[in-house]
């Protein structure tokens, strides 16, 4: 007994270490970004929040191309999302409903693209794109995005079709529903919040990508990329800023798909 | 009978535009590609491929990523399976934990080049910590201090991408009965022989996957050395990166992106074969 309550807190003590060790980096970057420019000087830095300061913030917020790479990050974030699902989740739903010819083939294929390296089609695509005049845009940025999301969003749309009960989409149409009226009112709300883990993921995706976006923009960066390119002559207090603003965004995602992680990641990836 | 007919047509009108957008968005920019780092004005030439070679960063950069898998990788599944075997003894707050320990699954390689840049960096949270606790502070990130440049990576790395792992197993040990592991310990095995063999077994598919997914990725690390060490540390992908953006050299640039496709393909196609020949051998 004595032996088990010792396991027990054994067990507890391991998980908050690997918490800590998870948790006090994103606790130091927040702790960076928001202090003043004259406290990051001093050495050695406090390590508890004495002089909170929105400056070294602020000051990133209003350097040249930051305010300009977020919105192209969001602007190319919601395209991607409204393209990857227009195409993708039709695609879901024929991997899920329909024993067609070439399905495992199919699947095959997506799998093989989720291996391609981005930095294979990026350098390319950027001549491709050159010569068809969409080069330095965000809608270049968009369509490689989409590339990439698309695969993953076909096999996470394709296992939520296939929790949706296919009796009662066909009892709709048995009382007279088209097959698109059915899946509109049927299908489409039981499947909706799946779906919109699906745009999350693709948003997420897009807002992390760096290098396809550097090799494919020179003045309409996405934030990344504006972050990745003046990296080299900023400042500390600039990439500290950075970092932050790069990560927020993550907490948030996490907390809103902790359902879904599993699901996303794990099952459907085979 | 009419109604099955109708509906193959139906299907393939459902997955043409993906095949479409997948098409010219993967198959063409590869074809591209071969073209730029094979052809030159003159026709073909292997100049582009020499020139890649004989650049003092490429043998470097092939070197710390081939290192870089090789540490990371082992330590990353170890880390990744005791944090999923944590979880299941169902400890308390287990749902906090698993939500700090999946966050970097959201966080970019460059912002976590740049997390652990403010922990690594000279005047940083580390040599604070050594400061107060009065020891002297140490170059961790000096281009002089090769080792402990590529520790910095290494755990950047670890602390940014075991999550991927994390959520594989996890996922993986949901999907196994319990029926065997309880078996195994009425019949009196210890934990490590249940781990060893029942647990660890079933979860090969999944293992298999990640293991996968993982070198490939970790062949495509970039942004996390950038963030670190700028050019000090020569990955592959960040070579990509310097002879595009910085030397406008696209076509040496898509030589090297080849190289990293060869390898990718080849380490899939690696753990394809060894893991089904040892599960063929059972």
């Amino acid at each position: 007994m004595r032996r088990r309550r010792w396991q027990r807190a054994a067990v507890q003590a391991a998980c908050v270490a690997i918490t800590l060790f998870m948790g006090v980096p994103l606790y130091l970057i927040a702790l960076a970004a928001l202090s003043s420019r004259a406290s990051l000087n001093r050495f050695p830095l406090p390590l508890l929040p004495t002089e909170p300061s929105t400056e070294t913030m602020s000051t990133f917020l209003r350097s040249t191309g930051v305010t300009g790479g977020f919105l192209n990050s969001l602007t190319v974030g919601l395209g991607t999302v409204v393209l990857a699902l227009l195409v993708g989740v039709p695609a879901g739903y024929a991997v899920a409903r329909y024993a067609f010819r070439g399905r495992d083939t199919y699947q095959l294929f997506l799998l093989l693209t989720r291996a391609l390296p981005i930095v294979v089609l990026s350098v390319p695509l950027a001549r491709i794109f050159l010569d068809a005049g969409l080069y330095d845009t965000t809608y270049a940025v968009m369509l490689l995005h989409t590339a990439l999301a698309l695969p993953t969003t076909v096999l996470i749309t394709a296992a939520i079709f296939v929790g949706v009960s296919h009796e009662q989409e066909e009892a709709a149409m048995i009382f007279g529903a088209s097959p698109v009226q059915a899946f509109l009112r049927v299908v489409a709300p039981q499947a909706l919040p799946g779906i919109a883990a699906a745009a999350m993921f693709a948003f997420m995706l897009s807002w992390n990508e760096v290098l396809g976006a550097t090799v494919l923009t020179l003045n309409q960066r996405t934030l990344p990329a504006q972050v990745l390119t003046t990296l080299a002559d900023s400042p500390l207090a600039y990439r500290f800023a950075g970092g932050l603003a790069l990560v927020l965004p993550a907490l948030v995602f996490i907390a809103v798909m902790r359902r879904y992680l599993l699901n996303m990641w794990g099952t459907t990836l085979r | 009978m009419t109604g099955k007919r109708a509906r193959v047509p139906a299907a393939v009108l459902l997955i043409a535009p993906s095949l479409v957008v997948m098409t010219a968005l993967f198959a063409w920019p590869l074809v591209v590609g071969v073209g730029q780092a094979f052809s030159g004005p003159d026709g073909p030439t292997l100049g582009y491929v020499r020139r890649m070679l004989d650049d003092p960063y490429f043998w470097p950069a092939v070197r710390n990523t081939g290192l870089l898998i090789v540490v990371l990788i082992p330590i990353q599944f170890a880390f990744a399976l005791t944090m999923a075997l944590l979880l299941r003894e169902r400890p308390r707050l287990a749902g906090l934990h698993f939500y700090v320990w999946v966050i970097p699954l959201a966080i970019s390689d460059l912002a976590a080049g740049l997390v652990w840049l403010s922990v690594f960096a000279d005047r940083g949270y580390l040599n604070s910590v050594l400061d107060h606790l009065g020891v002297d502070g140490y170059a961790w990130l000096s281009y002089q201090n090769t080792t402990t440049m590529f520790l910095a990576v290494v755990v950047a790395e670890l602390w940014r991408s075991t999550s991927l792992v994390l959520v594989i197993v996890v996922a993986g040990l949901q999907g196994i009965p319990k029926d065997y592991d309880e078996a195994a310990a009425v019949f009196g095995a210890t934990y490590w022989q249940r781990l060893r063999h029942v647990v660890l077994p079933q979860l090969r598919p999944s293992l298999q996957v990640a293991l996968i997914l993982r070198t490939i990725l970790a062949l495509e690390t970039f942004a996390v050395a950038q963030a670190l060490t700028g050019r000090s540390l020569p990955l592959l992908v960040g070579e990509t990166y310097q002879w595009y953006n910085v030397l406008q050299n696209p076509n040496v640039a898509t030589a090297i992106a080849l190289v990293v496709l060869a390898v990718s393909m080849l380490a899939a196609a690696g753990y394809l074969r060894l893991l089904r020949d040892r599960t063929a051998a059972r």
